[in-house]
């Protein structure tokens, strides 16, 4: 057994409000392959970032080949040998292949390409990769998916990288390029590199990693050096970690009349028509894996993607297609997965973002605001809802995640609201706020309103609902009353379909 | 600081909440104050009134901008926008023998350039740089070709509102140009729209996060319309009272106008980015802007000079305002 190659030493990550890595030491070996798994937000991607150079690390360090290593930026850990090939890729779509190859690092005299010694090169490269049917000269925008990433790792290769790791390189490629994947991975290992392997998918790890790692909430939780020791359950175990904890207090509500259903719908995102109904007074859970479909489901509800079939009815009226403002007045609102992307107006003032969509409502003379009134439901929701600032002039950036998402709560409470989808409400959020945020999702639905939570975080949607839609891509494949609620079973159910073939 | 000041105590708002706007304060005054000392003649109201004149152009156009910077556009036709509009006008106002008829033309025009600015902006979402860098062109050659390449005399009704109105003072009065009233009255009204409409909050929105806003039921693509047409219609009333003060319609008029009127914007401390802007910020770029420039016309510092000055002041600014939100 060869000797640790690449050392994680008390690895740690802050963002503001958020902690992403909390001391997380580990290490690899070289000629082996280590996956990394974790639910979403467990901090697998912000251990890979760190890797890259792409993030400094905010406490710890990163030890290579004995030597501890500081990254000032991608380009250090490359001429380092680290390479990090992440599931969006990074080419030019418009230079040749072995430009790309190349690129930054490209063969000169005087400043010169020497494009017969780049072509050369590049072909060398793929060819120790067995891709010789790719074309340097070609235009690297034209070729597969797979042969792109073949690309990218020959760039990695050309960096003569060390250490190389995959971000779910299997995401988007069909059996037969996985499994020239898995070939080429396992040629790279055997040539003596350290892999690291981030993914879903049991049956791949079981296929191709040496050594498991696992992740969760940002803590390290395990690793395993000898993966064949370890059954596949106790991993899902490790992964789903958390009992359920009583934070979440459920008690049965008077559950009412239907609120919201979907009729065949059909859209960005759905590879079959979605039927669903929510009740008043119930809080339906949604579970999936990233890229089942959730949020786009949630997106197609409230009218943000503009739907290609089916119905919408909210209280038995129909909803028009694509209209946001018409679904926001008729009582359906969503609160966005990215919180910050598509959720608050970064630089704007607390008040300002807490009333954002109330805009209309709140007129006096026509045009012009009611300034007075609205500051004083921001005092009201500040004091119910705890948000911690120190005025609501306070820039909205400034505060934590929990209190953000308060504010946005805070947003669609002001106005009359049926039914609240909620996109991942907790994501990023400390263990405090986020019993804070589960008991005013509680408070919704006792109130009467019909509540959709979408969440990664199974412990979560397992606490909060009354029931639980699972989806899995892009269809909803299983619906369960809360007697049924099982993790293991459910966390089998999200996974993609291969997995249970091969098993 | 949370855990103390958290929740409902009515808490306190800093008095300048924007630092920004209190350094620009700061500075603007400085510059006036240098100016009053150093430059002979500086520091009378002849020269006060005169200023307000030159700037008031420039004054209006900010108003507008501010709108369009404050949703993350920019709008680089108005330079052309201003010849056009003065042109029509005088035409229209001397065919027509009404000079009522010339002002809604020239204001027309306006609105009609900005109404396609917006469209293709907010509707067929192509770069705003790119789409008033066509219609700037395309502006510049509509006024000459209205004008017939040459500039237009404008009949004395029309030059009327071109004048002043005189306020007595101590012995004499003073005298103020009716597009300083103008102005100032946009000054205000736009302030206001700003700061307290729905409308004027949705565009700062729309600058900050263009998708939240979506997502909050904004009617992103209408506001984004309505801020280049209201830029057009102000840039055709800035052009009908300029043509009207020099008694012509010039088709060469105001070239490079659009980059005096971003550069007090942002030297203010309207951001480039959107999402950041006020009035105020607005107010104190134009008036550095206008004194700087009115004290090297007294000191008669040669035009190529000025041109030199005024690049590296708006540099200055750009990297200050980089300076600034790599801050926040």
């Amino acid at each position: 057994m060869s000797p640790s190659y690449l050392q994680f030493d008390g690895l740690g990550r802050t963002f503001p409000g958020v902690v992403a890595l909390d001391g997380v030491s580990f290490s690899a070996r070289s000629g082996s392959v280590h996956a990394l798994m974790g639910e979403n937000g467990a901090g697998k991607s912000t251990l890979l970032k760190i890797l890259a150079g792409a993030q400094p690390p905010s406490s710890g360090r990163v030890i290579l080949d004995g030597q501890p290593v500081n990254f000032r930026g991608t380009a250090e850990a490359l001429k380092a040998g680290v390479a990090v090939i992440y599931q969006e890729l990074h080419l030019v779509p418009e230079l040749p292949v072995m430009e790309n190859i190349l690129l930054g690092h490209a063969p000169s005299t005087f400043g010169f390409i020497r494009r017969g010694a780049m072509r050369q090169r590049a072909a060398e490269l793929l060819k120790e990769l067995g891709e010789e049917g790719i074309d340097p000269d070609m235009k690297t925008g034209l070729l597969s998916l797979a042969q792109r990433q073949m690309v990218e790792i020959a760039k990695a290769l050309a960096w003569d990288a060390k250490v190389i790791a995959f971000d779910e390189p299997t995401s988007s490629l069909s059996a037969r390029e996985t499994d020239k994947l898995m070939e080429v991975i396992a040629k790279l290992r055997d040539a003596g590199r350290c892999i690291f392997y981030v993914t879903h998918r049991m049956e791949e790890v079981y296929r191709i990693c040496d050594a498991v790692t696992i992740l969760r909430d940002g803590r390290h939780v395990a690793t395993h050096p000898d993966l064949k020791s370890v059954s596949r359950d106790e991993l899902v175990k490790q992964m789903v970690g958390r009992e359920v904890q009583d934070v979440f207090n459920h008690s049965p509500r008077q559950v009412g009349a239907v609120r919201l259903e979907a009729k065949g719908l059909l859209g960005k995102g759905l590879s079959r028509p979605l039927n669903c109904k929510v009740h008043s007074g119930e809080i339906l859970g949604f579970f999936g894996l990233v890229g089942a479909g959730r949020t786009e489901l949630m997106k197609l509800l409230c009218g943000i993607e503009k739907r290609r079939g089916g119905e919408v009815l909210l209280d038995g009226q129909p909803l028009p297609a694509g209209q946001v403002a018409a679904a926001i007045r008729a009582g359906l609102v969503y609160a966005p997965e990215d919180r910050k992307a598509e959720g608050i107006i970064p630089i704007a003032s607390v008040q300002e973002n807490m009333h954002l969509a109330s805009r209309w409502r709140l007129k006096v003379g026509g045009a012009f605001i009611a300034s007075k009134k609205e500051a004083e439901i921001t005092r009201d929701f500040t004091a119910k809802l705890g948000i911690r600032t120190p005025g609501p002039w306070q820039e909205i950036r400034l505060l934590s995640g929990g209190n953000q998402q308060k504010v946005i709560l805070a947003r669609w409470m002001s106005g009359p609201v049926k039914v609240y989808l909620l996109d991942e409400p907790t994501r990023g959020i400390d263990v405090g706020a986020r019993a804070e945020i589960y008991k005013l999702i509680q408070t919704l639905a006792a109130e009467g309103a019909a509540v959709i939570v979408v969440s990664s975080d199974l412990p979560e949607v397992l606490g909060l609902s009354d029931r639980l839609c699972i989806m899995r891509q892009g269809a909803l494949v299983a619906e369960l009353p809360r007697v049924e609620f099982h993790p293991e079973a459910i966390l089998k159910t999200a996974l993609p379909v291969e997995l249970e073939t091969v098993s | 600081m949370s855990s103390e000041t958290a929740t409902c105590s009515a808490p306190k708002r800093p008095k300048f909440r924007h630092l920004e706007q209190l350094s620009m304060a700061i500075v603007c005054v400085l510059v006036m104050g240098c100016a009053c000392i150093f430059v002979d003649g500086f520091a009378t109201i002849g020269n006060a009134t005169g200023m307000l004149l030159t700037m008031s152009i420039v004054g209006m156009l900010c108003c507008t901008m501010l709108f369009c910077l404050a949703s993350g556009d920019f709008d680089l036709s108005i330079g052309s926008v201003v010849a056009l509009a003065g042109v029509s006008a005088v035409c229209v106002a001397n065919a027509q023998n009404s000079v009522a008829l010339g002002v809604c033309a020239g204001v027309g025009v306006g609105g009609l350039i900005g109404l396609l600015n917006g469209s293709v902006v907010a509707y067929l979402k192509i770069n705003p740089l790119i789409t008033t860098l066509a219609t700037m062109q395309a502006a510049r050659g509509l006024a000459y070709i209205a004008g017939d390449g040459k500039t237009v005399t404008a009949s004395e009704d029309f030059a009327k509102l071109g004048g002043s109105l005189s306020i007595p003072w101590g012995s004499g009065h003073i005298s103020i140009g009716y597009s300083v009233l103008v102005m100032l009255a946009l000054l205000v009204i736009f302030g206001v729209v700003l700061h307290y409409s729905v409308f004027g909050r949705s565009v700062l929105a729309l600058g900050g996060n263009e998708e939240a806003a979506r997502l909050a039921g904004i009617p992103v693509k209408r506001t984004r319309l309505m801020v280049f047409v209201l830029q057009g219609l102000v840039a055709g009333l800035a052009g009908v009272l300029l043509a009207a003060r020099l008694q012509t319609g010039d088709p060469k008029a105001e070239v490079g106008l659009e980059l005096k009127v971003i550069s007090a914007c942002v030297l203010g401390g309207v951001a480039l980015t959107g999402g950041r802007g006020s009035i105020f910020a607005v107010i104190w770029g134009m008036l550095i802007m206008g004194t700087v420039q009115r004290a090297m016309d007294l000191q008669q510092i040669g035009i190529y000079w000025q041109f030199l000055i005024t690049g590296s002041i708006l540099l200055a600014a750009v990297i200050i305002d980089r300076f600034k939100s790599k801050l926040g």
